[in-house]
């Protein structure tokens, strides 16, 4: 099994709301709490597992702009894992998922240089590294219903722009999506291999918005009426 | 990367101290300027041995969470930053071995005092290069994913290995010139390979990563509108700390003035009145601008991410 996320940047509307729920379902997970610091104040900072940029592809008027959300990939070559010292971070061999035991950690940064996507963050209050999780404290859960047993971010995206599965399977909807969009993983020259995939924006034909020439009847008689309703 | 002053001590100190001991165990065995006394080994063994011992002290302190710091040494199947603790606690015992049988005078124990020599003269090489290599390994940053890391390591521990023996041995005048070639040797050596590997990093390679690669998005021009955070993040303060151009060029240029070139000229005779003492101060400080700026002119993938169009 390789469990993994697929984000569809079509779709993705950039609410951000995937790293709150995320943030909110892991200050109390398995590698909580998520530390904040000075929350209220002029510089608030902390602990996030999930982070959304946002990017202009194109120049204008060919541009449009990209909501980019980031979290751990848990890639198949994961170097955070084999330049850990300690041995806090390990790869389940069941299903691919990248966690680090906070017992071990000893806080020298060193995965987090070796991770090229950003997905670690140093907890300051703990000492220790931490990382997502893929909430692996929900999706084995038996105790809560089967179609919630899915990461705190898919279940939570307004525009159902990330979904969630398992890459081996090859009927599964990730990889169905991920072949048929033209899934791509990032920063594939460094050979990470990265199991979350992302789906390239659609072909859109443009609206068109100039020369559509007069107003038929229809147009004009719908004109008519909703002067008489402004009335 | 943000340079940390404790990482930057760590590599300057611990490989000038196993650099010290290499350069010591060679002169004695191959009896260079007619060699060292055995009281001379071990008081230069020992200065060696704290240098290494207080280098891996300070990396300690770079640690947040120094309590699991014992785990460190678990996972040398894998790891470089294991490997480099495997290796140096390893020197140890061999390097104590040499020094204490060669303060002890026993002809009789010859034969094993220069084979634990010998074997703590390979661990101390190993060690530099894990060293280097912590950082070589690291594909997420181009300037340092490069064999001249290691190779840079290794150079300037002898380098500065070999100018404080050279000090510490001022007295002996057949030691003084034997000893005077070989630092030479290495200052010029070492200097040669620091510029060649300012001008490897100096430009983007054709292959690097951009910020094409990293959206995916490799057709159009791709710019950042929002970093998405309202104030830094661990990944902004630890990645993102950049230099100026026009100060690393300054700073590049006090560490060939101070770590190569004032030596050079000290140790040839030129500037007059030389003391290897002032060379050592001038080479160590030399060093840590290196080390310096080795850290601040890293550039991490992750600033891709942040609105860096290449690295």
């Amino acid at each position: 099994m390789r469990l993994g996320l697929v984000i569809d940047l079509d779709v993705c509307v950039g609410c951000h709301a995937c790293a709150v729920s995320c943030k909110q379902w892991n200050a109390s997970g398995t590698t909580g709490a998520l530390t904040d610091y000075d929350p209220y104040g002029a510089e608030p900072s902390g602990v996030w597992f999930n982070r959304i940029r946002h990017f202009e592809v194109g120049t204008y008027p060919e541009s449009k702009t990209i909501n980019f959300p980031m979290s751990c990939m848990h890639c198949e070559d994961a170097d955070c894992v084999t330049v850990c010292p300690t041995g806090a971070s390990y790869k389940r061999a069941e299903d691919g998922i990248v966690l680090v035991d906070q017992r071990k950690c000893m806080g020298c940064n060193y995965c987090s240089w070796a991770c090229p996507y950003g997905a670690r963050e140093l907890d300051r209050e703990s000492g220790t590294m931490k990382k997502c999780t893929l909430c692996v404290d929900r999706i084995y859960d038996q105790e809560i219903p089967v179609e919630e047993r899915q990461p705190a971010c898919v279940l939570t995206c307004p525009a159902h722009a990330r979904m969630f599965g398992d890459f081996d399977d090859q009927q599964s909807a990730v990889s169905r999506a991920v072949r048929e969009r033209g899934g791509y993983q990032l920063l594939p020259e460094l050979g990470y291999n990265p199991t979350n995939h992302y789906l390239p924006v659609r072909k859109h034909k443009p609206i068109e918005t100039e020369g559509l020439g007069k107003p038929g009847f229809k147009e004009r008689l719908k004109g008519l009426a909703n002067r008489v309703v402004k009335i | 990367m943000h340079p940390a002053f404790s990482v930057i001590f760590f590599t300057v100190t611990s490989g000038a101290g196993l650099g010290l001991f290499a350069l010591l165990y060679l002169v004695d065995v191959f009896k260079l300027g007619g060699g060292v006394s055995p009281d001379q080994v071990l008081s230069i063994g020992i200065l060696s041995l704290i240098m290494v011992a207080a280098g891996l002290m300070s990396s300690v302190f770079h640690l947040a969470n120094p309590v699991n710091a014992w785990r460190a040494f678990s996972r040398y199947r894998t790891s470089w930053l294991s490997r480099e603790g495997v290796f140096a606690m390893a020197f140890y015992p061999f390097a104590m071995l040499y020094i204490g049988f060669t303060a002890w005078d026993a002809s009789y124990f010859d034969t094993s005092r220069k084979l634990a020599g010998a074997v703590g003269l390979l661990l101390a090489w190993i060690t530099i290069f894990s060293t280097g290599m912590i950082y070589g390994c690291l594909k997420t940053i181009r300037q340092w994913n490069t064999p001249l890391v290691p190779l840079n390591y290794l150079l300037l521990g002898h380098m500065s290995g070999a100018m404080i023996l050279l000090a510490m041995t001022a007295g002996s005048e057949g030691m003084n010139n034997a000893l005077r070639g070989i630092v030479l040797m290495l200052l010029v050596v070492a200097a040669a390979m620091k510029g060649v590997y300012y001008y490897w990093i100096g430009y983007p390679r054709a292959m690097g990563s951009t910020i094409n690669t990293a959206t995916g998005f490799t057709r159009a021009k791709v710019k950042i509108l929002d970093q998405g955070h309202t104030h830094g993040t661990f990944l902004t303060q630890e990645f993102g700390y950049q230099v100026s151009r026009q100060l690393t060029w300054l700073l590049k240029a006090v560490v060939f003035a101070a770590a190569f070139v004032l030596p050079i000229l000290l140790l040839a005779g030129v500037l007059g009145g030389a003391s290897a003492g002032g060379a050592v101060a001038l080479v160590l400080f030399g060093l840590v601008v290196e080390r310096w700026l080795f850290f601040a002119e890293a550039r991490h993938v992750i600033n891709l991410f942040h609105g860096a169009q290449r690295c």
